[in-house]
């Protein structure tokens, strides 16, 4: 264990790299609000949605990490041993985007902002069937307590895992310590696991995401974006352990767990695509005025080009290019497509939200692209910190040695 | 395919299977097959076993499935005889995709299923020589194919000190043939005799 690198020592250029990005996106952000964010009430909505997408699109993803983690504990898994101090650390960024993404929704809640949510406007609701049928659902007390406490047991409940991982540092387990240590771990996983299920799984993108089209519902909704931000999530996993590993660290990590980390991505991108169809057939089958509501200007109108480049990224290309299994084992391939599959499900999060804000214009543009680098470089910095806090191998865990002679 | 001589060594660990094959190997002796009674992990890495090419298969019989079902349904249903389902165009392609992908995965499963057994010389009504009943229970067996320089009994001896428990000398077929029977064993020939 002697010649193994365990401390994480951020290169000066990763931070440089970091507050640049930072930097861009505070620039944006400022420049967003000066001309964006103090105009009409549209232009308003646009700002806010521009920046709310961008966070909740991060928040989902690097809770996806800890959905990593506790589903491999759930099923016994240990080939993820070797680097899991990674997705612990990616899961770090829970509190931080979860706490913007409530202030974002938050603000938009109390202000009111019926562009938006169209289900905050009292007069609609009250000659709306439709709406009024929903209100026990869609209300500022119901969201507000339901956000705070999605994010409040994510973060909690990470906290949790990633407090219990760091034992295995401390000292080697006998058998009774051992077997403990691996029942408790369960536990906690199993009590993520079962509130990311009635959040991530069901009510979070009904509330804060398929909410914006007030009227409109899908069955599908959820899992689609769960899977969205799943195979996000796995892709920025694997982008990490890649850059890790071209630092020189992770000595234990190799082409077998890149291989069943690019075996995720390719997975997942099918699952997301299974899901697309789905909703998608079943609407433009049946053709019911209520539901096609969705889709219409998303096909027909000024999103149609993203809504297909959407298709293309996240489904075409993860199956033609990581099909082949030397591909999942290259890392100049997985990081491609990693970066590829993260740009595809987040142009995928913006047609979600910004394609019901603003349904005639297509909004993309600078400030999105600025917002977006806001993201990354707050994601850099701070999973680099929690990087190097902790030792990078979890020396003592019962299922290190499954993962080093990892064979897949 | 013609008769040959085969030397046959018997292991009855991994442990010693594996740098067994390694030294056989190095000798220089043409491993005909290791015949264990599971799948050993990396066994086909130390065998020198080039990556089987079975998912090409499976890709290019994909592709044909995938063909055939969405050039079927459209030369039917927008050319042949077109009709109108509640209002749909003619050339509907998402109600076609489920049938599309049905016939996808039909078409790979069921060709790489024949694939593989073709590869394995697995099938029905096809017959393969077994150098030893136990490799089906718990011994892991290695044939070795000897050509005539090969001195038989050097190589014997050379699996015993390599670890072989048992050590055998067979000249077999070494390729499948069709039919029921060993073969070089006549059919009820027992049978007759003892009459």
């Amino acid at each position: 264990m002697s010649s193994i690198k365990e401390h994480f020592e951020i290169p000066a250029k990763l931070k440089t790299w970091a507050f640049a990005l930072i930097g861009v996106g505070l620039v944006a952000l400022i420049i967003g609000f000066i001309t964006k964010g103090r105009g009409t009430e549209e232009e308003q909505a646009v700002f806010i949605g521009t920046i709310m997408y961008n966070t909740i699109f991060w928040t989902l993803v690097t809770n996806a990490s800890m959905f990593f983690i506790c589903v491999t504990t759930l099923a016994m898994g240990g080939w993820q041993q070797s680097f899991r101090r990674i997705p612990e650390a990616i899961s770090t960024m829970v509190p931080i985007f979860g706490s913007i993404t409530v202030a974002v929704l938050l603000f938009v809640v109390f202000s009111g902002n019926h562009h938006i949510y169209h289900w905050l406007d009292t007069n609609a609701v009250a000659n709306d069937e439709i709406l009024k049928g929903k209100s026990g659902f869609l209300n500022v007390k119901f969201f507000t307590i339901w956000t705070l406490l999605a994010v409040g047991l994510w973060s909690l409940l990470g906290w949790r895992m990633r407090q219990i991982s760091s034992e295995a540092d401390a000292a080697a387990f006998n058998g009774e310590t051992g077997t403990s240590f691996i029942w408790r771990n369960t536990v906690r996983a199993a009590l993520f696991t079962v509130w990311f299920a009635l959040t991530v799984g069901s009510t979070v993108p009904w509330l804060w995401l398929m909410s914006l089209d007030a009227h409109w519902y899908s069955t599908m909704y959820s899992w689609y974006t769960f899977a969205s931000s799943f195979v996000s999530g796995m892709s920025l996993i694997a982008l990490w352990v890649i850059y890790m590993k071209n630092k020189g660290y992770l000595e234990y990590t190799n082409q077998e767990h890149l291989h069943d980390l690019g075996k995720f991505m390719f997975a997942f991108s099918i699952f997301w695509t299974y899901l697309w169809f789905s909703q998608y057939m079943l609407i433009w089958y049946s053709n019911q005025p209520e539901e096609t509501l969705y889709f219409k200007h998303r096909v027909q109108g000024p999103y149609k080009g993203i809504f297909f480049l959407n298709l293309i990224i996240n489904f075409i290309c993860p199956l033609l290019i990581l099909m082949k299994s030397s591909a999942k084992r290259n890392y100049t391939m997985v990081t491609f497509m990693a970066v590829l599959i993260i740009f595809g499900h987040w142009i995928d999060f913006y047609q979600m939200v910004m394609g019901s804000i603003s349904k005639e214009v297509v909004t993309l543009g600078w400030l999105d692209f600025g917002i977006l680098s806001l993201f990354v470089g707050l994601m850099i910095f701070f999973v680099a910190k929690a990087l190097a806090k902790k030792p990078l191998i979890v020396k003592y865990h019962p299922f290190l040695k499954e993962s080093i002679i990892h064979h897949t | 395919m013609a008769k040959k001589k085969f030397v046959v060594g018997c292991f009855d660990d991994e442990a010693t299977l594996f740098p067994a094959v390694k030294k056989v190997r190095t000798a220089g002796y043409k491993i005909h097959d290791v015949y264990t009674p599971f799948a050993v992990h990396g066994l086909d890495h130390a065998l020198g076993l080039r990556e089987t090419s079975l998912h090409t298969a499976g890709f290019i019989y994909g592709i044909t499935g995938t063909s055939t079902a969405l050039g079927c349904i459209s030369w039917i249903l927008s050319y042949d005889w077109p009709l109108n389902i509640g209002g749909k165009p003619h050339f509907a392609l998402p109600a076609w995709i489920p049938i599309t992908f049905e016939l996808t995965v039909l078409f790979a499963a069921v060709g790489m299923v024949l694939t593989f057994c073709y590869l394995c010389q697995l099938s029905p009504f096809i017959k393969k020589h077994h150098f030893h009943a136990r490799a089906t229970d718990d011994l892991f067996v290695m044939v070795i194919e000897t050509t005539d320089k090969t001195n038989v009994d050097d190589l014997t001896s050379f699996l015993s000190n390599a670890g072989a428990v048992e050590t055998d000398v067979q000249i077999a077929e070494a390729g499948w043939w069709l039919g029921r029977y060993d073969k070089d064993e006549v059919p009820f020939q027992n049978k007759i005799v003892a009459a």
